[in-house]
C-alpha cells in the first residue's frame, strides 16, 4: 500500500498542491526598465492570475472549441461504439474476432502518430481520400476553419471509437444467455430484445465511458498541437491545453508557472462541473 | 489430442483440453465469462427459431455496415504501409492506393526510404524506439507491482483511512490528467530533475486505474480461506504476498501491464515538456519534431519511422488480446 500511496502523493496530490500554490504567483524581472533584465523572481500577485484567466478571450474560446468537440464528437462516437457493438454482439455474423480486433488496432497508434498519418491524409496533393473526392466534383479543404474542428474530431474517433466498442461488448457478453432465452419465449424481436435487454445493461458502462470521453476532450491536445505543423490557423490557444502548454514555454503572455497553472486549475474546475452535471442529469433520467 | 468433437447439433467445438494444462488454468481465469459468451454464441448460431433468424437482407446489411467500418478504421494504415515505400514526388504524382513501383523493386524502395528515415533522425531511431521501449516497460513494471499491492492491501486489509485514500484515488481516475503535467514539469524543474529519463518515468509510474483492476481482481480471486490457512501456517504477510497473491493476481498484473505500457508509449505532452535533449526522446517525440521541421517533405520516409515505431504495441496488441478484454470488462462491469 505504501509504495502505491507515497508515488500517488508524489505524482498526483503534490502537483495539485503545487499548482494551486504558484497560480498566486507570476515571475517579474527585478532591476525594472521595458525589457526587465536583473534576476526573475517570484511575485504574489494575488488572484491576478485568474483574473487573467477569466477575463481572457483566447481562453474561452479556445474552451468554446472544446465543449463544441465535446458535444459533436463524444455522443457520435459513443453511439457509432454502441451500435457496433450491438452489431457485433447480435448474432447475425458468426465470426467477430477479425471484426473486434480491426475496430481496436487505431488503438494501438498513439495519438500524435494518428494525427501525423490523418494530416497526410487530409492533405490535397498526396492523400488518395482529397484526390478521390475531388474526381468525384467534391472539393474539400480539411484545413479550412470551419472544417478543422471536425477534421480533429475524426482523428479522435477513429483512435477511440473500437476501444469503447470492446468496453460495450464486454457488457453485452456479460448478459446471462437465459435472459434472452425468457424475452424470446415471451415473443420479443431481435429488435425489442436489442433496445429493452441490452440496452439497459450497458446504460453503466455508458455513463463511465462518456464520462471518460468528455474529461478526455476538455484536455484536448495531441491533435491540435499535431495539426498546427501543417496548418498555420491553429493559434498557439486554439485548445485551452495548448495555451496552458504554450504560455508554460513562454511562447503567450504572460508567461511561467503561475498563469499556466492558473489555466490548468480554471480547466479542473470546468471539467468537473461539467462531469457533475452530466451524471446529475444522467441519474435525474434515469430515476423518471 | 487432436480430434474434433462435436456439439449435439453437430458444429465443431475447439477441444479445451488441448491446451497443455498449467497454461489452461493462467489464460482462464477471469477470462472464461468471455470465452463462455464466444462458445455460446457459436453454438447457438443456427438454433434460433425460424422466426427469430435474422432474414436475409438485414444480414446484408449488417454484413455492409460492418465492413464499411472496418475499411474506415483500417485504410489509415494500409495507406501508411503503401505511403512509406515512396519518395516525396511518388508521393504526390503515383496512385495513392497502390506502391509506385513494381514489387520486385519494393526492397530498394525500402532500404531507401529507410535510409532517408535514419538520415533525418540523425541516426537516432533506433535510439528513440528503445528510450520509449525502456520508458515504458519500467514505469509499467513499477507502477503494475504497486497498483497490484495497494489493490490487495485495500481489498484484504482494514485500516485507518482507508475509506477516503479509495475515494480519492477513484477520484483522480476522472481527474483530467495531462493538466496535472504544467505542475508537474514545474517541480521536476525545481529540483533539476527535469530533461532526465527519471522525468517521464516516475510520472508514468502511477496509475488510479491500475490500482482500481488491482483491487477489483484482489476481490474476486483471492480467497479469504487460502490467506487465513497460510497464516495459520505460520507464513508471513510478505511471504503470502509474493508467493501466493502475486501468483494468483498474475493475469491481472499483465492486464494491468499492458494497459500502463500502452498509456507511456502514447504519452506526448509529458516528454514533449520534460526533455529538451534529442537523445532522450521516445519515438512518438522525435518522429513529432521531424514533422515540425519546416524543410521536412521526406512523409514516406516518416511513414516508415511511424510504422516501425508502433511495431511493438501492435505485437502486444496481438499477441495479448485477451487481457486487453478482460481489463475492460472489469472496467464496464464496475462502473
Amino acid at each position: 500500500m505504501l509504495p502505491f500511496v507515497l508515488l500517488f502523493l508524489l505524482v498526483f496530490i503534490f502537483p495539485i498542491v503545487y499548482a494551486i500554490y504558484s497560480s498566486f504567483f507570476q515571475q517579474v524581472a527585478t532591476g525594472g526598465g521595458a525589457y526587465g533584465g536583473g534576476e526573475l523572481v517570484n511575485k504574489f500577485v494575488g488572484l491576478e492570475n485568474f483574473k487573467y484567466v477569466i477575463t481572457s478571450g483566447a481562453f474561452w474560446a479556445g474552451m468554446g472549441r472544446v465543449l463544441l468537440y465535446t458535444v459533436i464528437q463524444v455522443p457520435v462516437m459513443i453511439i457509432a461504439a454502441l451500435a457496433l457493438a450491438m452489431l457485433l454482439d447480435s448474432m447475425v455474423v458468426k465470426h467477430i474476432a477479425g471484426f473486434r480486433l480491426g475496430y481496436f488496432l487505431p488503438y494501438a497508434i498513439p495519438g500524435v502518430i494518428a494525427s501525423i498519418i490523418w494530416v497526410y491524409l487530409y492533405n490535397g496533393q498526396i492523400s488518395p481520400i482529397v484526390k478521390g473526392l475531388a474526381a468525384l466534383g467534391i472539393n474539400v479543404d480539411f484545413f479550412s476553419s470551419n472544417v478543422v474542428l471536425a477534421s480533429m474530431a475524426n482523428i479522435t474517433t477513429w483512435t477511440f471509437t473500437g476501444y469503447n466498442m470492446l468496453i460495450f461488448l464486454s457488457a453485452l457478453q456479460a448478459i446471462p444467455h437465459e435472459l434472452y432465452e425468457a424475452a424470446r419465449i415471451d415473443g420479443a424481436t431481435n429488435w425489442q430484445i436489442a433496445i429493452h435487454v441490452k440496452l439497459p445493461n450497458v446504460r453503466g458502462a455508458a455513463l463511465l465511458a462518456m464520462l471518460m470521453s468528455i474529461v478526455g476532450t476538455i484536455q484536448l491536445f495531441n491533435e491540435p498541437q499535431v495539426m498546427q505543423t501543417a496548418d498555420p490557423g491553429i493559434s498557439y490557444s486554439y485548445t485551452p491545453m495548448m495555451m496552458a502548454y504554450n504560455t508554460s514555454r513562454g511562447f503567450l503572455s504572460p508567461k511561467g508557472d503561475g498563469p499556466s497553472n492558473a489555466i490548468a486549475i480554471v480547466m479542473a474546475v470546468i471539467a468537473g462541473l461539467l462531469a457533475m452535471a452530466y451524471a446529475f442529469v444522467e441519474r435525474k433520467v434515469n430515476e423518471e | 489430442m487432436t480430434s474434433t468433437t462435436r456439439d449435439p447439433l453437430g458444429n465443431p467445438v475447439k477441444d479445451e483440453l488441448a491446451e497443455p494444462k498449467r497454461l489452461r488454468r493462467f489464460w482462464r481465469n477471469p477470462w472464461s465469462a468471455e470465452r463462455r459468451a464466444d462458445r455460446i454464441r457459436e453454438r447457438h448460431e443456427n438454433d434460433l427459431p425460424r422466426s427469430m433468424r435474422a432474414s436475409k437482407v438485414s444480414k446484408t446489411v449488417t454484413i455492409i455496415i460492418l465492413v464499411a467500418t472496418l475499411i474506415y478504421f483500417l485504410f489509415p494504415i494500409f495507406w501508411a504501409v503503401i505511403a512509406s515505400t515512396k519518395t516525396p514526388s511518388q508521393l504526390t504524382g503515383s496512385n495513392g492506393l497502390w506502391f509506385a513501383v513494381p514489387l520486385s523493386q519494393l526492397p530498394d524502395a525500402i532500404a531507401n526510404n529507410y535510409a532517408t528515415l535514419l538520415g533525418w533522425t540523425r541516426e537516432n531511431f533506433w535510439r528513440w524506439v528503445g528510450n520509449s521501449l525502456l520508458y515504458s516497460s519500467v514505469s509499467a513494471l513499477i507502477g503494475t507491482i504497486v497498483s497490484v499491492m495497494a489493490g490487495y492491501a485495500t481489498a484484504k486489509f482494514n485500516f485507518r483511512g482507508k475509506g477516503i485514500t479509495i475515494g480519492v484515488i477513484m477520484a483522480a481516475m476522472l481527474m483530467p490528467a495531462t493538466l496535472l503535467t504544467i505542475p508537474q514539469y514545474a517541480i521536476f524543474n525545481a529540483i533539476h530533475l527535469d530533461n532526465t529519463m527519471l522525468a517521464v518515468i516516475i510520472p508514468c509510474c502511477v496509475s488510479p486505474f491500475g490500482f482500481f483492476l488491482g483491487r477489483v481482481y484482489a476481490q474476486s480471486s483471492v480467497p479469504n480461506e487460502l490467506l487465513e490457512a497460510a497464516r495459520i501456517d505460520g507464513a508471513g504477510e510478505a511471504r503470502i504476498f509474493f508467493t501466493m497473491v502475486l501468483r494468483l493476481l498474475a493475469p491481472a498484473m499483465v492486464t494491468i501491464f499492458l494497459f500502463m505500457f500502452v498509456a507511456t508509449w502514447n504519452n506526448f505532452l509529458l516528454p514533449l515538456m520534460m526533455l529538451s535533449s534529442e537523445n532522450l526522446y521516445p519515438v512518438t517525440l522525435g518522429l513529432y519534431g521531424m514533422v515540425s521541421l519546416a524543410t521536412f517533405n521526406d512523409r514516406g520516409a516518416l511513414m516508415m519511422g511511424a510504422l516501425m515505431g508502433v511495431l511493438p504495441v501492435i505485437i502486444l496488441f496481438l499477441a495479448l488480446q485477451r487481457f486487453w478484454r478482460a481489463g475492460l470488462a472489469a472496467g464496464s462491469v464496475k462502473g
